[in-house]
């Protein structure tokens, strides 16, 4: 019973989310908002995961061809989530700079009105 | 403040309805650790016919192919965004200054040593992305954050000398392009785009796995030139147009 690894991942991504509700500053807003996303990685990974099997990497040093491995599918879904959570990141924390230049503030209950 | 309180009542009706929702999805997934993975019964096997020993790279630059140049695309995107957005406003080119800062010794040495040490491993790493783990994002990140070592020995002035911007910034087109352009060559020997083409040489040597190699190198490229390009614009911003506390300098 390792079920618990989906709920894991679950409660990461709520945790981001509660740190996102309650985040005074745009910066921690975008940090909360890469946890929440991390929650994704371990399901991908939980679903690819199968008991007692080698990472899906084969060749001389490592072991011969054989189907009994870990999931590569979800491994390579996990790398491109961590690409796109990476540029959703910047991108963001980009856009704190220039609410900052043209606001003054980055405490996201202060940016009330419509300026720009 | 009453704001924040009906927010997070809101989260908490949200969250709450999520995770019960969620909690009962999950109940009737098959258990995690089981061995029915359909798509690695599948991917595993093409893998291995194009003599590729690292199946993640596979997926990656063979399998699905197509998708990761979607997300190369996402990375140019954003980061071209990011240039745009932290680019400096009218008005704050004028204050361009480039501050001098105090390096420890023991920083400074610890940086230079491992400077070329972590330039090697991320040229490994992208190298070897079909035999081994790894592949070129991840040692385009190595490669990329690798380089501003040389902001921890030197300061600011030593980063701007051994970084010449628009190089990378060339780099990262030529990585976007090298990667496309790979798929439209493939398209006109082999009649699918993005196909392996290559000859896919003996599974575990350095020449095996086709395409794959070589599209890792160009995302190597790319991604290296990205976060070098992303790090200078906040770094720009930072360090040449104020936001630096007096104390700092």
């Amino acid at each position: 019973m390792i079920r618990y690894a989906y709920l894991v991942s679950i409660a990461i991504m709520l945790i981001g989310v509660f740190g996102m509700v309650r985040a005074r500053n745009l910066v921690s807003l975008v940090t909360c908002l890469s946890v929440a996303q991390s929650g994704s990685y371990v399901l991908l990974v939980a679903i690819g995961f199968q008991r007692g099997a080698p990472a899906p990497v084969f060749g001389s040093p490592a072991s011969a061809p054989t189907t009994k491995v870990t999931d590569p599918l979800v491994q390579a879904m996990a790398l491109t989530d961590v690409v796109v959570s990476a540029t959703v990141t910047a991108l963001l924390l980009a856009l704190t700079i220039q609410v900052h230049r043209t606001h003054g503030t980055i405490d996201p209950d202060e940016l009330t009105s419509l300026r720009g | 403040m009453s704001g924040g309180r009906g927010r997070l009542a809101l989260f908490g009706v949200g969250g709450a309805a999520m995770a019960v929702l969620f909690a009962l999805a999950v109940f009737a997934l098959p258990d995690p650790g089981g061995d029915q993975h359909p798509y690695r019964d599948r991917a595993v096997p093409a893998a291995v016919s194009h003599a590729t020993a690292n199946v993640v790279s596979s997926v990656n630059f063979d399998l699905r192919a197509m998708d990761t140049l979607g997300e190369e695309a996402i990375l140019f995107a954003s980061v071209l965004g990011v240039a745009a957005l932290a680019r400096p406003a009218a008005g704050e080119g004028g204050r361009r200054r480039v501050p001098r800062e105090q390096v420890l010794d023991a920083v400074r040495a610890t940086a230079l040593v491992f400077f070329p040490v972590t330039l090697v491993v991320g040229l490994d790493v992208v190298l070897h992305g079909a035999l081994t783990p790894g592949g070129g994002f991840q040692g385009g990140v190595i490669l990329g954050t690798g380089i501003h070592l040389i902001y921890m020995a030197g300061g600011y002035r030593a980063l701007l000398r051994v970084r010449p911007l628009e190089l990378f910034e060339q780099g990262e087109a030529l990585g976007m392009g090298a990667f496309a352009a790979a798929g439209v060559a493939a398209l006109l020997v082999g009649g699918s785009f993005l196909g392996n083409v290559v000859p896919t040489g003996r599974l575990g040597t350095l020449t095996s796995s086709g395409t794959v190699e070589l599209l890792s190198i160009a995302v190597g490229i790319e991604v290296a030139s990205a976060v070098v390009v992303l790090l200078a614009a906040f770094l720009t911003q930072l360090l040449e147009l104020g936001g630096v506390p007096e104390a700092d300098q």
